[in-house]
Protein backbone atom coordinates (compact mmCIF):
# COMPACT_ATOMS: atom_id res chain seq x y z
CA UNK A 1 0.00 0.00 0.00
CA UNK A 2 2.52 2.20 1.31
CA UNK A 3 4.85 1.36 -1.68
CA UNK A 4 2.72 1.66 -4.43
CA UNK A 5 1.32 5.53 -3.30
CA UNK A 6 5.10 6.21 -3.35
CA UNK A 7 5.40 4.84 -7.35
CA UNK A 8 1.89 6.74 -7.24
CA UNK A 9 3.40 10.11 -6.49
CA UNK A 10 7.17 9.32 -8.09
CA UNK A 11 5.06 8.90 -11.12
CA UNK A 12 3.06 11.96 -11.13
CA UNK A 13 6.07 14.16 -10.29
CA UNK A 14 7.94 13.04 -13.18
CA UNK A 15 4.98 13.50 -15.50
CA UNK A 16 4.65 16.56 -14.50
CA UNK A 17 8.27 17.33 -14.84
CA UNK A 18 8.13 16.03 -18.85
CA UNK A 19 4.56 18.28 -19.41
CA UNK A 20 6.61 21.37 -17.85
CA UNK A 21 9.37 21.11 -20.24
CA UNK A 22 7.40 20.06 -23.16
CA UNK A 23 5.00 23.13 -22.71
CA UNK A 24 8.06 25.50 -21.59
CA UNK A 25 9.08 24.23 -25.38
CA UNK A 26 6.00 24.96 -26.91
CA UNK A 27 5.32 28.24 -25.62
CA UNK A 28 8.69 29.12 -27.19
CA UNK A 29 7.50 27.86 -30.69
CA UNK A 30 4.15 29.92 -30.24
CA UNK A 31 5.19 32.95 -28.57
CA UNK A 32 7.23 34.55 -31.45
CA UNK A 33 4.07 34.20 -33.75
CA UNK A 34 1.96 35.82 -30.93
CA UNK A 35 4.45 39.05 -30.86
CA UNK A 36 4.55 39.09 -34.54
CA UNK A 37 0.62 39.17 -34.84
CA UNK A 38 0.21 41.53 -31.35
CA UNK A 39 2.85 44.17 -33.09
CA UNK A 40 0.97 44.10 -36.04
CA UNK A 41 -2.20 45.60 -34.65
CA UNK A 42 0.08 48.47 -33.01
CA UNK A 43 0.39 52.02 -34.69
CA UNK A 44 3.97 53.35 -35.63
CA UNK A 45 3.60 55.62 -32.81
CA UNK A 46 3.04 52.48 -29.67
CA UNK A 47 4.55 50.15 -30.98
CA UNK A 48 8.08 51.11 -29.79
CA UNK A 49 6.97 51.53 -26.01
CA UNK A 50 4.01 49.42 -25.82
CA UNK A 51 5.14 45.36 -25.34
CA UNK A 52 1.67 44.09 -24.34
CA UNK A 53 0.65 41.34 -26.05
CA UNK A 54 -3.78 41.98 -26.43
CA UNK A 55 -3.01 45.73 -27.34
CA UNK A 56 -6.15 47.80 -25.89
CA UNK A 57 -6.65 49.36 -29.48
CA UNK A 58 -6.07 46.59 -32.01
CA UNK A 59 -5.41 48.51 -34.98
CA UNK A 60 -6.71 46.07 -38.24
CA UNK A 61 -6.33 48.78 -40.51
CA UNK A 62 -2.79 48.06 -40.75
CA UNK A 63 -3.83 44.89 -42.72
CA UNK A 64 -5.67 47.10 -45.08
CA UNK A 65 -2.86 49.60 -45.14
CA UNK A 66 -0.25 46.95 -45.76
CA UNK A 67 -2.44 44.80 -48.47
CA UNK A 68 -2.88 47.69 -50.46
CA UNK A 69 -0.19 50.43 -49.65
CA UNK A 70 2.36 47.94 -49.15
CA UNK A 71 1.06 46.03 -51.85
CA UNK A 72 0.66 42.86 -50.06
CA UNK A 73 -2.10 42.07 -51.63
CA UNK A 74 -0.43 41.70 -55.12
CA UNK A 75 2.27 39.97 -53.64
CA UNK A 76 -0.24 37.25 -51.68
CA UNK A 77 -1.70 36.44 -55.53
CA UNK A 78 1.26 36.27 -57.08
CA UNK A 79 2.34 33.86 -54.42
CA UNK A 80 -1.00 31.83 -54.94
CA UNK A 81 -0.50 32.24 -58.63
CA UNK A 82 3.13 30.80 -58.26
CA UNK A 83 1.94 28.01 -56.04
CA UNK A 84 -0.93 26.39 -57.34
CA UNK A 85 0.93 26.55 -61.04
CA UNK A 86 4.30 24.64 -60.12
CA UNK A 87 2.18 22.35 -57.48
CA UNK A 88 0.01 21.26 -60.70
CA UNK A 89 3.17 21.48 -62.79
CA UNK A 90 5.07 18.66 -60.64
CA UNK A 91 1.90 16.64 -60.20
CA UNK A 92 1.10 15.71 -63.57
CA UNK A 93 5.16 15.65 -64.60
CA UNK A 94 6.32 13.68 -61.27
CA UNK A 95 3.55 11.27 -61.88
CA UNK A 96 3.66 10.49 -65.39
CA UNK A 97 7.32 9.72 -65.21
CA UNK A 98 6.96 7.93 -61.73
CA UNK A 99 4.06 6.06 -63.52
CA UNK A 100 6.24 4.67 -66.72
CA UNK A 101 9.44 4.33 -64.33
CA UNK A 102 7.69 1.91 -62.84
CA UNK A 103 5.45 0.01 -65.43
CA UNK A 104 7.13 0.32 -68.35
CA UNK A 105 10.51 -0.92 -70.50
CA UNK A 106 11.76 1.28 -72.24
CA UNK A 107 16.00 1.75 -73.26
CA UNK A 108 17.67 4.05 -70.99
CA UNK A 109 14.71 3.69 -68.36
CA UNK A 110 17.29 2.85 -65.33
CA UNK A 111 19.71 5.30 -66.65
CA UNK A 112 17.30 8.17 -66.27
CA UNK A 113 15.65 7.49 -63.00
CA UNK A 114 19.31 6.74 -61.57
CA UNK A 115 20.05 10.87 -63.08
CA UNK A 116 16.93 12.12 -61.22
CA UNK A 117 17.98 10.05 -58.09
CA UNK A 118 22.01 11.50 -58.07
CA UNK A 119 20.00 14.99 -58.80
CA UNK A 120 18.58 14.39 -54.93
CA UNK A 121 21.95 13.60 -53.21
CA UNK A 122 24.59 15.95 -54.96
CA UNK A 123 24.72 19.47 -53.28
CA UNK A 124 25.11 22.04 -56.22
CA UNK A 125 25.10 24.98 -53.38
CA UNK A 126 25.09 28.19 -55.54
CA UNK A 127 23.00 26.70 -58.76
CA UNK A 128 21.28 29.64 -59.11
CA UNK A 129 24.20 31.53 -60.64
CA UNK A 130 23.93 29.30 -63.81
CA UNK A 131 20.74 29.42 -63.38
CA UNK A 132 20.28 33.07 -63.85
CA UNK A 133 22.59 32.97 -66.65
CA UNK A 134 20.31 30.30 -68.63
CA UNK A 135 17.02 32.15 -67.87
CA UNK A 136 18.75 35.13 -69.36
CA UNK A 137 19.84 33.31 -72.75
CA UNK A 138 16.40 32.00 -73.15
CA UNK A 139 14.66 35.06 -72.30
CA UNK A 140 12.72 33.88 -68.88
CA UNK A 141 14.43 36.16 -66.56
CA UNK A 142 11.88 38.44 -65.19
CA UNK A 143 9.06 36.61 -66.06
CA UNK A 144 6.40 34.28 -64.42
CA UNK A 145 6.95 31.38 -66.61
CA UNK A 146 10.85 31.18 -66.24
CA UNK A 147 10.33 30.83 -62.38
CA UNK A 148 7.22 28.37 -62.79
CA UNK A 149 9.63 26.11 -64.59
CA UNK A 150 12.30 26.39 -62.38
CA UNK A 151 10.35 25.62 -59.45
CA UNK A 152 8.68 22.63 -61.15
CA UNK A 153 12.54 20.91 -61.79
CA UNK A 154 13.27 21.91 -57.67
CA UNK A 155 10.50 19.37 -57.25
CA UNK A 156 11.14 17.07 -59.43
CA UNK A 157 13.19 14.59 -58.35
CA UNK A 158 11.68 14.18 -54.67
CA UNK A 159 8.14 13.47 -55.84
CA UNK A 160 8.84 11.06 -58.95
CA UNK A 161 10.94 9.02 -55.91
CA UNK A 162 7.62 9.49 -53.41
CA UNK A 163 5.29 8.56 -56.61
CA UNK A 164 7.45 5.49 -58.17
CA UNK A 165 7.85 4.02 -54.76
CA UNK A 166 4.24 4.51 -53.96
CA UNK A 167 3.56 2.91 -58.05
CA UNK A 168 6.45 -0.19 -56.95
CA UNK A 169 4.01 -1.19 -53.91
CA UNK A 170 0.37 -0.74 -55.84
CA UNK A 171 -1.66 -4.12 -57.10
CA UNK A 172 -1.92 -4.30 -61.00
CA UNK A 173 -5.10 -5.74 -61.12
CA UNK A 174 -6.89 -2.96 -61.46
CA UNK A 175 -4.52 -1.55 -64.86
CA UNK A 176 -4.89 -4.77 -66.36
CA UNK A 177 -8.58 -4.98 -65.96
CA UNK A 178 -8.68 -1.44 -67.98
CA UNK A 179 -6.08 -2.68 -69.76
CA UNK A 180 -8.52 -5.68 -71.10
CA UNK A 181 -11.54 -3.19 -71.55
CA UNK A 182 -9.67 -1.01 -73.77
CA UNK A 183 -8.40 1.92 -71.65
CA UNK A 184 -5.16 3.21 -73.44
CA UNK A 185 -1.98 4.13 -71.52
CA UNK A 186 -2.38 7.42 -70.93
CA UNK A 187 -6.47 6.79 -69.67
CA UNK A 188 -4.79 3.86 -67.34
CA UNK A 189 -2.61 6.52 -65.74
CA UNK A 190 -5.26 9.36 -65.43
CA UNK A 191 -8.45 7.03 -64.53
CA UNK A 192 -6.83 4.14 -62.38
CA UNK A 193 -3.39 5.08 -61.62
CA UNK A 194 -4.04 8.44 -60.17
CA UNK A 195 -7.06 7.86 -58.13
CA UNK A 196 -5.42 4.82 -56.45
CA UNK A 197 -2.64 7.42 -55.58
CA UNK A 198 -4.57 10.10 -53.42
CA UNK A 199 -2.67 9.54 -50.54
CA UNK A 200 1.08 9.70 -51.61
CA UNK A 201 -0.10 12.14 -54.16
CA UNK A 202 -1.35 14.61 -50.55
CA UNK A 203 2.14 14.25 -49.45
CA UNK A 204 3.64 15.84 -52.81
CA UNK A 205 1.01 18.31 -52.68
CA UNK A 206 1.25 19.69 -49.17
CA UNK A 207 5.54 19.46 -49.10
CA UNK A 208 5.69 21.22 -52.34
CA UNK A 209 3.16 23.84 -51.61
CA UNK A 210 5.17 24.64 -48.82
CA UNK A 211 8.33 24.89 -50.82
CA UNK A 212 7.22 26.74 -53.36
CA UNK A 213 5.33 29.43 -50.76
CA UNK A 214 8.64 29.36 -48.62
CA UNK A 215 11.09 29.96 -51.77
CA UNK A 216 13.21 32.51 -51.61
CA UNK A 217 16.44 32.82 -53.20
CA UNK A 218 15.22 31.84 -56.72
CA UNK A 219 12.55 34.37 -57.15
CA UNK A 220 15.25 37.27 -55.67
CA UNK A 221 17.37 36.61 -58.76
CA UNK A 222 14.83 36.01 -61.15
CA UNK A 223 12.25 38.87 -60.77
CA UNK A 224 13.31 42.51 -60.86
CA UNK A 225 9.86 44.27 -61.01
CA UNK A 226 8.03 44.54 -57.97
CA UNK A 227 4.53 43.27 -59.69
CA UNK A 228 6.04 39.70 -60.46
CA UNK A 229 7.23 39.27 -57.24
CA UNK A 230 5.93 36.83 -54.19
CA UNK A 231 5.40 37.22 -50.78
CA UNK A 232 8.83 36.12 -49.34
CA UNK A 233 10.88 38.41 -51.87
CA UNK A 234 8.37 41.60 -52.02
CA UNK A 235 8.78 40.93 -47.39
CA UNK A 236 12.88 41.78 -47.25
CA UNK A 237 12.49 44.61 -50.29
CA UNK A 238 9.54 46.46 -47.65
CA UNK A 239 12.16 45.60 -44.85
CA UNK A 240 14.62 47.46 -46.89
CA UNK A 241 12.96 50.33 -47.78
CA UNK A 242 10.83 50.62 -44.65
CA UNK A 243 12.81 49.82 -42.23
CA UNK A 244 11.11 51.49 -39.33
CA UNK A 245 7.57 50.84 -40.28
CA UNK A 246 6.65 47.84 -38.02
CA UNK A 247 3.33 47.35 -38.04
CA UNK A 248 2.91 47.02 -41.98
CA UNK A 249 5.60 44.73 -41.71
CA UNK A 250 4.36 42.90 -39.15
CA UNK A 251 1.12 42.87 -40.94
CA UNK A 252 2.70 41.70 -44.00
CA UNK A 253 4.26 39.08 -42.16
CA UNK A 254 1.23 37.57 -40.84
CA UNK A 255 -0.36 37.59 -44.06
CA UNK A 256 2.35 35.25 -45.04
CA UNK A 257 2.66 33.00 -42.44
CA UNK A 258 -1.03 32.59 -41.75
CA UNK A 259 -2.28 30.41 -45.48
CA UNK A 260 0.95 27.98 -44.25
CA UNK A 261 -0.75 27.65 -40.74
CA UNK A 262 -3.42 27.00 -42.08
CA UNK A 263 -2.43 24.25 -43.93
CA UNK A 264 -0.39 22.86 -42.03
CA UNK A 265 -2.90 22.41 -39.31
CA UNK A 266 -5.75 21.06 -41.93
CA UNK A 267 -3.01 18.43 -43.41
CA UNK A 268 -0.55 18.03 -40.45
CA UNK A 269 -1.22 13.77 -41.08
CA UNK A 270 0.20 14.09 -44.49
CA UNK A 271 3.28 16.21 -43.45
CA UNK A 272 4.07 14.37 -40.33
CA UNK A 273 3.80 10.99 -42.00
CA UNK A 274 5.73 12.31 -44.85
CA UNK A 275 9.27 13.49 -42.44
CA UNK A 276 8.93 10.22 -41.09
CA UNK A 277 8.63 7.93 -44.11
CA UNK A 278 11.27 10.37 -46.08
CA UNK A 279 13.71 9.95 -43.12
CA UNK A 280 13.42 6.23 -42.64
CA UNK A 281 13.95 5.64 -46.75
CA UNK A 282 17.22 8.07 -46.67
CA UNK B 1 3.52 -1.82 -83.23
CA UNK B 2 6.28 -2.74 -81.01
CA UNK B 3 8.27 0.80 -81.70
CA UNK B 4 4.76 2.65 -81.13
CA UNK B 5 4.98 1.07 -77.90
CA UNK B 6 8.37 2.21 -77.01
CA UNK B 7 7.67 5.99 -78.16
CA UNK B 8 4.17 5.96 -76.03
CA UNK B 9 6.09 5.56 -73.23
CA UNK B 10 8.90 8.12 -73.68
CA UNK B 11 5.82 10.43 -74.00
CA UNK B 12 5.83 9.70 -70.12
CA UNK B 13 8.81 10.77 -69.31
CA UNK B 14 9.41 13.49 -71.76
CA UNK B 15 8.52 16.39 -70.33
CA UNK B 16 10.11 15.39 -66.98
CA UNK B 17 13.64 14.64 -69.01
CA UNK B 18 12.94 18.09 -70.78
CA UNK B 19 12.66 20.08 -67.51
CA UNK B 20 15.30 18.10 -66.05
CA UNK B 21 17.70 18.55 -68.84
CA UNK B 22 17.20 22.17 -69.70
CA UNK B 23 16.86 23.48 -65.75
CA UNK B 24 19.11 21.24 -63.96
CA UNK B 25 21.94 19.30 -66.48
CA UNK B 26 22.72 22.14 -68.19
CA UNK B 27 23.74 24.82 -65.46
CA UNK B 28 24.94 21.56 -63.85
CA UNK B 29 27.59 21.82 -66.74
CA UNK B 30 27.50 25.53 -67.23
CA UNK B 31 28.97 26.14 -63.20
CA UNK B 32 31.94 23.80 -64.12
CA UNK B 33 32.47 25.77 -67.25
CA UNK B 34 31.81 29.31 -65.98
CA UNK B 35 34.36 28.41 -62.65
CA UNK B 36 37.33 28.28 -65.12
CA UNK B 37 36.21 32.24 -66.33
CA UNK B 38 36.54 35.69 -65.30
CA UNK B 39 33.14 37.25 -66.09
CA UNK B 40 30.31 39.68 -65.38
CA UNK B 41 27.62 38.30 -66.78
CA UNK B 42 26.32 40.49 -69.16
CA UNK B 43 29.54 40.83 -71.64
CA UNK B 44 29.67 38.32 -74.55
CA UNK B 45 33.34 37.89 -73.75
CA UNK B 46 34.49 35.66 -70.80
CA UNK B 47 38.43 35.79 -70.10
CA UNK B 48 39.69 32.36 -69.49
CA UNK B 49 41.84 31.99 -66.43
CA UNK B 50 42.22 28.28 -66.10
CA UNK B 51 42.46 27.53 -62.35
CA UNK B 52 43.14 30.84 -61.46
CA UNK B 53 39.87 31.34 -59.50
CA UNK B 54 40.06 28.19 -57.47
CA UNK B 55 43.68 29.24 -56.51
CA UNK B 56 42.07 32.87 -55.30
CA UNK B 57 39.34 31.00 -53.35
CA UNK B 58 41.83 28.75 -50.96
CA UNK B 59 44.93 31.37 -50.80
CA UNK B 60 43.58 34.83 -50.88
CA UNK B 61 39.78 34.86 -50.68
CA UNK B 62 39.76 35.29 -46.52
CA UNK B 63 36.51 36.50 -45.89
CA UNK B 64 35.33 33.29 -48.08
CA UNK B 65 37.17 30.74 -45.20
CA UNK B 66 36.20 32.86 -42.32
CA UNK B 67 32.27 32.46 -43.42
CA UNK B 68 33.16 28.90 -43.68
CA UNK B 69 34.46 28.83 -40.36
CA UNK B 70 31.10 30.01 -38.79
CA UNK B 71 28.75 28.12 -40.90
CA UNK B 72 30.91 25.38 -38.97
CA UNK B 73 30.30 27.31 -35.91
CA UNK B 74 26.72 26.90 -36.44
CA UNK B 75 26.67 23.54 -37.87
CA UNK B 76 28.31 22.58 -34.30
CA UNK B 77 25.35 24.35 -32.16
CA UNK B 78 23.06 22.61 -34.74
CA UNK B 79 24.61 19.12 -33.92
CA UNK B 80 24.50 19.58 -30.32
CA UNK B 81 22.15 22.20 -28.58
CA UNK B 82 19.45 21.51 -31.26
CA UNK B 83 20.05 18.17 -31.52
CA UNK B 84 19.89 17.53 -27.85
CA UNK B 85 16.93 19.25 -27.54
CA UNK B 86 15.26 17.43 -30.65
CA UNK B 87 16.24 13.92 -28.54
CA UNK B 88 15.24 14.84 -25.16
CA UNK B 89 11.89 16.03 -26.91
CA UNK B 90 11.28 12.87 -28.33
CA UNK B 91 11.73 11.00 -25.73
CA UNK B 92 9.74 12.50 -23.29
CA UNK B 93 6.51 12.42 -26.05
CA UNK B 94 7.52 8.68 -26.55
CA UNK B 95 5.40 7.53 -23.46
CA UNK B 96 1.45 7.25 -22.86
CA UNK B 97 1.43 10.82 -22.34
CA UNK B 98 -1.55 13.58 -22.43
CA UNK B 99 -0.80 15.97 -25.54
CA UNK B 100 1.13 14.04 -27.44
CA UNK B 101 -0.33 15.31 -30.68
CA UNK B 102 -0.42 18.71 -29.94
CA UNK B 103 3.22 18.95 -28.95
CA UNK B 104 4.01 17.01 -32.08
CA UNK B 105 2.39 19.81 -34.40
CA UNK B 106 4.04 22.50 -32.23
CA UNK B 107 7.30 21.97 -32.28
CA UNK B 108 7.04 21.18 -35.90
CA UNK B 109 5.89 24.82 -36.95
CA UNK B 110 9.16 26.65 -36.95
CA UNK B 111 10.09 24.07 -40.07
CA UNK B 112 6.85 24.90 -41.84
CA UNK B 113 7.46 28.70 -41.66
CA UNK B 114 9.56 30.54 -44.12
CA UNK B 115 12.89 31.50 -42.95
CA UNK B 116 11.84 35.43 -43.82
CA UNK B 117 8.88 35.41 -41.83
CA UNK B 118 11.06 33.58 -39.23
CA UNK B 119 14.18 35.72 -39.81
CA UNK B 120 12.44 39.02 -39.48
CA UNK B 121 10.10 38.16 -36.62
CA UNK B 122 12.86 37.77 -34.53
CA UNK B 123 15.04 40.48 -35.77
CA UNK B 124 12.39 42.58 -33.81
CA UNK B 125 11.96 40.85 -30.61
CA UNK B 126 16.09 40.53 -30.46
CA UNK B 127 16.24 44.17 -31.88
CA UNK B 128 18.81 46.17 -30.02
CA UNK B 129 16.73 49.30 -28.91
CA UNK B 130 13.25 48.53 -28.88
CA UNK B 131 13.21 44.25 -29.07
CA UNK B 132 11.00 42.35 -26.53
CA UNK B 133 14.31 40.78 -25.10
CA UNK B 134 16.06 43.54 -23.95
CA UNK B 135 12.68 44.91 -22.73
CA UNK B 136 11.97 41.94 -20.84
CA UNK B 137 15.09 42.09 -19.36
CA UNK B 138 15.38 45.42 -18.35
CA UNK B 139 12.25 44.93 -16.12
CA UNK B 140 13.84 41.56 -14.71
CA UNK B 141 16.20 43.71 -13.25
CA UNK B 142 18.87 42.24 -15.85
CA UNK B 143 19.90 45.45 -17.95
CA UNK B 144 23.50 44.38 -17.49
CA UNK B 145 22.79 41.25 -20.27
CA UNK B 146 20.48 43.57 -22.87
CA UNK B 147 22.48 44.07 -25.72
CA UNK B 148 22.87 44.75 -29.66
CA UNK B 149 21.93 40.78 -30.01
CA UNK B 150 22.62 40.99 -34.21
CA UNK B 151 24.88 44.61 -34.57
CA UNK B 152 27.05 43.32 -31.51
CA UNK B 153 30.52 41.11 -33.11
CA UNK B 154 30.23 39.36 -30.29
CA UNK B 155 27.13 37.94 -30.04
CA UNK B 156 25.85 37.93 -33.63
CA UNK B 157 27.06 34.70 -34.86
CA UNK B 158 25.53 32.70 -31.81
CA UNK B 159 22.42 34.42 -31.82
CA UNK B 160 21.74 33.10 -35.52
CA UNK B 161 23.01 30.05 -34.55
CA UNK B 162 20.22 29.93 -31.81
CA UNK B 163 17.43 31.31 -34.20
CA UNK B 164 18.60 28.44 -36.42
CA UNK B 165 18.19 25.84 -33.89
CA UNK B 166 14.80 26.74 -32.76
CA UNK B 167 13.82 27.16 -36.65
CA UNK B 168 15.33 23.45 -37.07
CA UNK B 169 14.89 21.46 -34.01
CA UNK B 170 11.71 19.65 -35.20
CA UNK B 171 12.81 17.86 -38.14
CA UNK B 172 15.02 16.44 -35.59
CA UNK B 173 12.41 15.64 -33.12
CA UNK B 174 9.84 13.92 -35.53
CA UNK B 175 12.85 11.75 -36.62
CA UNK B 176 13.55 10.43 -33.06
CA UNK B 177 10.38 10.35 -32.22
CA UNK B 178 9.66 8.02 -35.19
CA UNK B 179 12.67 5.93 -34.54
CA UNK B 180 12.18 5.81 -30.94
CA UNK B 181 8.44 4.24 -31.54
CA UNK B 182 10.08 1.23 -33.35
CA UNK B 183 11.32 0.07 -30.27
CA UNK B 184 10.03 -3.04 -29.05
CA UNK B 185 7.86 -2.19 -25.76
CA UNK B 186 9.02 -5.80 -24.58
CA UNK B 187 12.51 -5.16 -24.68
CA UNK B 188 11.67 -2.16 -21.58
CA UNK B 189 9.51 -4.86 -20.08
CA UNK B 190 11.97 -7.68 -19.88
CA UNK B 191 14.93 -4.99 -18.64
CA UNK B 192 12.45 -4.30 -15.96
CA UNK B 193 12.01 -8.23 -15.12
CA UNK B 194 15.40 -8.22 -14.66
CA UNK B 195 15.20 -5.36 -12.08
CA UNK B 196 17.03 -2.59 -14.22
CA UNK B 197 15.61 1.26 -13.68
CA UNK B 198 15.09 3.77 -15.97
CA UNK B 199 18.37 4.53 -16.17
CA UNK B 200 19.91 1.57 -16.99
CA UNK B 201 16.89 0.97 -19.87
CA UNK B 202 18.08 4.65 -21.45
CA UNK B 203 21.37 3.76 -21.29
CA UNK B 204 21.95 0.10 -22.10
CA UNK B 205 18.25 0.21 -24.64
CA UNK B 206 17.59 3.54 -25.72
CA UNK B 207 20.71 4.91 -26.43
CA UNK B 208 22.57 1.97 -28.90
CA UNK B 209 19.35 1.05 -30.45
CA UNK B 210 19.04 5.21 -31.72
CA UNK B 211 22.42 5.69 -32.64
CA UNK B 212 21.96 4.65 -36.68
CA UNK B 213 18.82 7.42 -36.18
CA UNK B 214 21.50 9.85 -34.63
CA UNK B 215 23.75 9.40 -37.30
CA UNK B 216 20.82 9.91 -39.70
CA UNK B 217 19.81 13.14 -37.85
CA UNK B 218 23.43 14.51 -37.99
CA UNK B 219 23.97 13.99 -41.57
CA UNK B 220 20.96 16.18 -42.55
CA UNK B 221 21.72 18.58 -40.05
CA UNK B 222 25.20 18.95 -41.56
CA UNK B 223 23.97 19.34 -45.13
CA UNK B 224 21.18 21.53 -44.11
CA UNK B 225 22.85 23.79 -41.53
CA UNK B 226 26.23 24.62 -43.91
CA UNK B 227 23.79 25.38 -46.48
CA UNK B 228 21.52 27.67 -44.52
CA UNK B 229 21.96 31.54 -45.56
CA UNK B 230 18.19 32.88 -45.79
CA UNK B 231 17.47 33.15 -42.69
CA UNK B 232 20.68 34.93 -41.77
CA UNK B 233 19.71 37.28 -44.67
CA UNK B 234 16.81 38.09 -43.29
CA UNK B 235 18.60 38.83 -39.59
CA UNK B 236 21.63 40.42 -40.11
CA UNK B 237 22.43 40.42 -44.02
CA UNK B 238 25.55 38.83 -43.16
CA UNK B 239 26.52 41.33 -41.17
CA UNK B 240 28.02 42.97 -38.47
CA UNK B 241 31.00 43.32 -40.40
CA UNK B 242 31.21 39.87 -42.08
CA UNK B 243 30.62 38.28 -39.24
CA UNK B 244 27.41 36.38 -39.97
CA UNK B 245 28.79 35.36 -43.24
CA UNK B 246 28.04 31.85 -44.52
CA UNK B 247 29.16 30.38 -47.79
CA UNK B 248 26.37 30.78 -49.84
CA UNK B 249 25.74 34.31 -49.17
CA UNK B 250 28.99 34.76 -50.48
CA UNK B 251 28.26 32.81 -53.61
CA UNK B 252 25.41 35.20 -53.87
CA UNK B 253 27.44 38.36 -53.48
CA UNK B 254 29.79 37.12 -55.69
CA UNK B 255 27.31 37.29 -57.94
CA UNK B 256 25.15 40.07 -57.42
CA UNK B 257 27.45 42.28 -55.71
CA UNK B 258 30.90 42.22 -57.56
CA UNK B 259 29.42 40.85 -60.96
CA UNK B 260 31.89 37.70 -60.61
CA UNK B 261 30.05 34.67 -61.99
CA UNK B 262 32.82 32.74 -62.78
CA UNK B 263 34.29 33.41 -59.17
CA UNK B 264 30.61 32.50 -57.55
CA UNK B 265 30.62 29.53 -59.75
CA UNK B 266 34.04 28.25 -58.49
CA UNK B 267 33.21 29.34 -54.72
CA UNK B 268 30.25 26.64 -55.43
CA UNK B 269 31.94 23.44 -56.99
CA UNK B 270 34.48 24.66 -53.98
CA UNK B 271 31.81 24.12 -51.45
CA UNK B 272 30.25 21.28 -53.18
CA UNK B 273 33.47 19.49 -52.65
CA UNK B 274 33.62 20.02 -49.02
CA UNK B 275 29.98 18.95 -48.37
CA UNK B 276 30.06 15.93 -50.60
CA UNK B 277 33.61 14.85 -48.53
CA UNK B 278 31.78 15.64 -45.15
CA UNK B 279 28.55 13.53 -46.21
CA UNK B 280 30.47 10.54 -47.43
CA UNK B 281 32.82 10.66 -44.36
CA UNK B 282 29.57 10.30 -42.03
CA UNK B 283 28.05 7.80 -44.36
CA UNK B 284 30.84 5.65 -44.09
CA UNK B 285 30.75 6.10 -40.72
CA UNK B 286 27.02 5.20 -40.60
CA UNK B 287 27.94 2.33 -42.22
CA UNK B 288 30.44 1.25 -39.59
CA UNK B 289 28.11 1.82 -36.76
CA UNK B 290 25.28 -0.05 -38.42
CA UNK B 291 28.19 -3.09 -38.55
CA UNK B 292 29.43 -2.92 -34.78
Amino acid sequence: MKASTYYGTKKVTVNLLIHLFLISIAITCIFPLIWMVASSLKTQETIFSDASLLPRNPHFENYYLAWQEGGFGRYFLNSIFYTVSVVLGIVVVSSLAAYAFSRFRFPGKNLLFVMFMAAMMIPIPGSFVPLYVLLNKLHLRNTSLGYILCMINVGLSTSIFLLKTFFDKMPKELEDAARIDGCSKLGIWWHVALPLAKPVLAVVVVFNALSVWNEYVLALIIFDSKPLMPLQVALMAFQGEFITRYPLLMAGLTITALPIIIVYILMQKYIIKGVTEGAIVG
Amino acid sequence: MKLKDTLENYVFVLPAVLIFAIFYVIPFVWVFQLGLYEWDGILPTKIFLGLDNFKEIIFQDSIWWKSMWQAGYITLIALTFQNVLAFLLAWACDREIRLKNFYRVIFFLPPVLSEVVVGLVWQWILDGHYGLLNHWLMHLGLANFARNWLSDPSTALTTVAIVHSWKGFGWGFLIFLAGLQTIPRQLYEAARVDGANSWVCFRKITIPLMVPVAILVAILTVLGTMQAFVLIIAMTGGGPAYHTQVPVLRILASMRGSSRFGYACAQGISFGVILMAISFVQYRFSRKARYN
